[in-house]
């Protein structure tokens, strides 16, 4: 039966047609949807890791008991994953493995667009790179099937418009694959006798792979009648170009985008007056044509930044492009904020009131950032708040905390942590534990209590864990209660070794979060000081000069209120 | 048959996934080939938003660019007027008339242009502003514009009743189905 799935649903499907039986992955958008559509199946273990590197060594583990296993991230979470990629591209596989890394051109929701078809390259390891979502359930199948017969990880590449984009699929069967595990030192304990014995290995397997790239249905050509021009094209990029050009010239689309065939190359080369290719991000298809001695233009036409679309590729090609009425109105800009009730807010009040450094992490309390709060100072990536504070610390930066999420603490915050607490900088981080891993749509997490499926399960205690690194001074405020904050943090600013302060409250949009009654505003008490808009809540503007407040939005936490210094601002009596 | 294009545009949170789910379920029991391009993550906090469905013969790229929009269902007006430029020459608007200021308006950075339904049909766009809020109010829920919109789409379709009310049940919740098919009804004929 034909249904609409999105992509990463589809990549679920397909994993489960493969007959996957162990799942491990670090939700991240745009790759979150594939882990929780296949917690979806009953025949599949799924889990959320504390971070990739660990979701990736676990299914590896998996593999080596013989299971077809996989491990889902977003791009910056191969980064993470990046050493164990590297390493079991030499041991090989035992049951089938498969990676899937979604990229994000465009940066819809990420810190950087790093294109991870260079990783392919680099660990020597086959990509699969699907165009929808029939391709992505057929290419997580075709996946399982290269790994164990060529014995090899296979990386399956998404990006956020494949992963985020619906289209219509057919569904299979289930097959059940399964192996035994053999004893086989020469090929799993990688100290360099063997991993030398290994790499030879893993030339001869890319150059079978190049050999497969060349008949491989995957790499299709579809041939055009105005020979003018070739193109070699992947992914949407290939959507753009149909969509520009129809069925006019002849089109070389790359299912499997590493390694590359050579003489289906040449031979496309040898048929068309020029080559163009066209793909997103950097050179990488393009670079493959010119290590060939190929005449191939691209990137002249095409930027390395943000993602494509059809208008882009028409331009690129020199074709006309679609046009519409833009108005002479400045619109003003609706960039995302802190939702209203977010717990994260009183906290980000007390920093930007404090004057305080603030070194951010990756969540949604990087809204921080934006005005009016403004309260950070730096956003690297996951982890890097506590490791950028004891530096800054180090090197006498002046007062300064880092500001972690409860995900990002335990994706990758610990091991900061116990820098701080080994090297002894007197640095304050702040924990924003809001009880759930808020910004990829609510994941579980390992503080949380509960695992991917929804179970009850093992619930890591914060403040245990930090005073067993070493942190003896470790405190617990209310992000709603302004003044508690403002103590915790010139109390612990002020003490004379590291601290670490749980900001705590979960998610207002949990759903078993009760929210209070709306606030009420007396207009008549009102001063229009505009203290309240300090803190960014879409729940308040002015209205008419005095400050009035969205009953439809307002959670009732009641952090305007305490800086109301008129009274003006009250709690809604409760039922 | 040429691919129509059809943007759905709002602030987070509005509700606009359940709208693009309904269009899908409908397109798909005609046969059609659909793409229909969501926004997850980051974006959804309370920022413009965008979904993208198209659908045809055979469709290829899963997203509207500049120009190419038959239609653009908006929301909220201000995120309409932001989206005029993807409006393909005789494609159409159709808009809640209801207001949500951004941050910048908010803290006073910028102030919410007036009039903007006249300075779009000034411009000579094609507009259908109608106060979508009061009537899914009207229907029960301020949460079911999202109907009420799908129901004013419904008008330039060819589609019947019979068949976009089928495609409701479909996706939504048994609990919830009186109030949208209300709502739908509303934005349909009134």
């Amino acid at each position: 039966m034909k249904t609409l799935m999105l992509g990463n649903e589809a990549v679920a499907r397909g994993l489960f047609e493969a007959g996957c039986s162990f799942v491990s992955s670090y939700p991240g958008t745009p790759s979150t949807e594939i882990t929780e559509a296949i917690a979806k199946y009953p025949e599949v273990y799924a889990e959320w890791a504390p971070n990739e590197k660990v979701a990736m060594e676990a299914a590896f583990g998996a593999s080596l008991a013989g299971k077809r296993s996989f491990c889902g991230m977003k791009h910056v979470g191969l980064n993470v994953a990046a050493d164990p990629l590297f390493t079991i591209s030499y041991t090989g596989v035992n049951g089938g493995m498969v990676i899937c890394v979604a990229d994000d051109a465009g940066m819809h929701s990420s810190q950087n667009e790093q294109d991870s078809r260079h990783y392919a390259r680099a660990a020597k390891i086959p990509m699969l790179e699907p165009a929808d979502s029939a391709e992505a359930l057929a290419m997580a199948r075709l996946a399982y099937d290269l790994s164990e017969q060529y014995d090899t990880p296979v990386l399956l590449k998404m990006c956020t418009r494949v992963s985020h984009s619906q289209s219509v699929v057919e569904c299979g069967q289930r097959t059940e694959v399964s192996k035994t595990y053999e004893k086989t030192p020469a090929k799993y304990i990688m100290m360099p006798g063997n991993a030398k014995r290994r790499h030879p290995i893993v030339e001869q397997r890319t150059a079978a792979l190049t050999e497969w790239a060349e008949t491989a249905d995957i790499n299709r050509l579809e041939d055009g009648p105005d020979k003018s021009m070739g193109i070699i094209t992947s992914s949407t990029s290939y959507q753009y170009v149909k969509e520009v050009c129809g069925d006019r010239y002849p089109v070389l689309k790359l299912g499997m985008v590493w390694p590359m065939p050579v003489q289906k190359i040449r031979d496309l080369a040898a048929r068309v007056d020029r080559l163009v290719v066209v793909e997103e991000l950097d050179s990488f298809i393009e670079a493959h044509c010119r290590d060939l001695g190929l005449q191939v233009t691209g990137k002249d036409r095409f930027s390395c930044i943000d993602e494509l679309s059809q208008n882009k590729v028409a331009a690129g090609l020199d074709k006309p492009v679609a046009q519409g009425k833009k108005l002479d109105e400045t619109i003003p800009a609706r960039p995302p904020v802190m939702c209203a009730g977010c717990p994260h807010r009183g906290l980000f009040y007390t920093l930007a009131k404090n004057k305080v450094t603030a070194m951010g992490d990756i969540g949604c309390y990087t809204l921080g950032a934006v005005p009016p709060l403004g309260a950070l100072d730096s956003t690297v990536c996951m982890g890097a708040s506590i490791p950028n504070l004891h530096g800054f610390t180090k090197a006498g930066g002046g007062k300064a905390v880092a500001v972690i999420g409860d995900s990002t603490f335990m994706h990758s915050g610990m091991t900061g942590l116990v820098n701080v607490a080994y090297n002894e900088s007197n640095s304050t981080v702040i924990i924003v534990d809001n009880s759930i891993t808020g910004m990829t749509g609510h994941q579980q997490n390992p503080t949380t209590g509960f695992n991917l499926k929804g179970d009850p399960c093992t619930k890591i205690d914060l403040e245990t864990l930090c005073r067993a690194v070493g942190i003896r001074r470790v405190r617990v405020v209310d992000p709603y209660d302004l003044d508690q904050c403002d103590r915790a943090l010139k109390e612990e600013l002020a003490a004379d070794e590291p601290s670490v302060i749980i900001s705590r409250r979960p998610c207002a949009l949990l759903k078993y979060v009760k929210h209070k009654k709306p606030v009420t505003i007396d207009p008549a008490k009102c001063m229009s000081c505009k203290m309240c808009m300090k803190i960014g809540c879409p729940a308040i503007s002015m209205t008419d000069g005095k400050a009035a407040v969205d009953n439809t939005l307002c959670t009732g936490c009641g952090v305007c209120g305490q800086l109301c210094k008129f009274g003006a601002i009250s709690a809604a009596k409760e039922d | 048959m040429e691919t129509k294009n059809i943007m759905i545009v709002g602030v987070g949170g509005q509700g606009s996934l359940l709208a693009s789910k309904l269009l899908g379920r409908l397109l798909l029991t005609r046969g059609y080939d659909i793409k229909v391009s969501e926004v997850h993550g980051m974006s959804q906090r309370g920022g413009s938003v965008v979904t993208y469905v198209r659908f045809g013969d055979k469709v290829y790229s899963p997203i509207v660019d500049k120009g190419e929009a038959d239609f653009i269902v908006s929301f909220e007006l201000l995120e309409a007027a932001r989206y005029t430029e993807d409006l393909k020459p005789g494609g159409k608007i159709i808009t809640s008339t209801q207001q949500i200021n951004p941050m910048p308006v908010i803290t006073g950075a910028a102030q919410y242009p007036q009039h903007l339904e006249q300075t779009m049909k000034a411009a000579g766009i094609d507009v259908d502003a109608f106060d979508a809020l009061s009537l899914a109010e009207q229907a029960g829920s301020p949460k079911a514009v999202n109907l009420v919109l799908m129901g004013r789409l419904s008008r330039y379709f060819d589609f019947t009743e019979e068949e976009w009310l089928e495609a409701i049940g479909q996706s939504v919740p048994e609990k919830f189905l009186e109030l949208n098919r209300k709502a739908f009804a509303l934005g349909r004929n009134s």
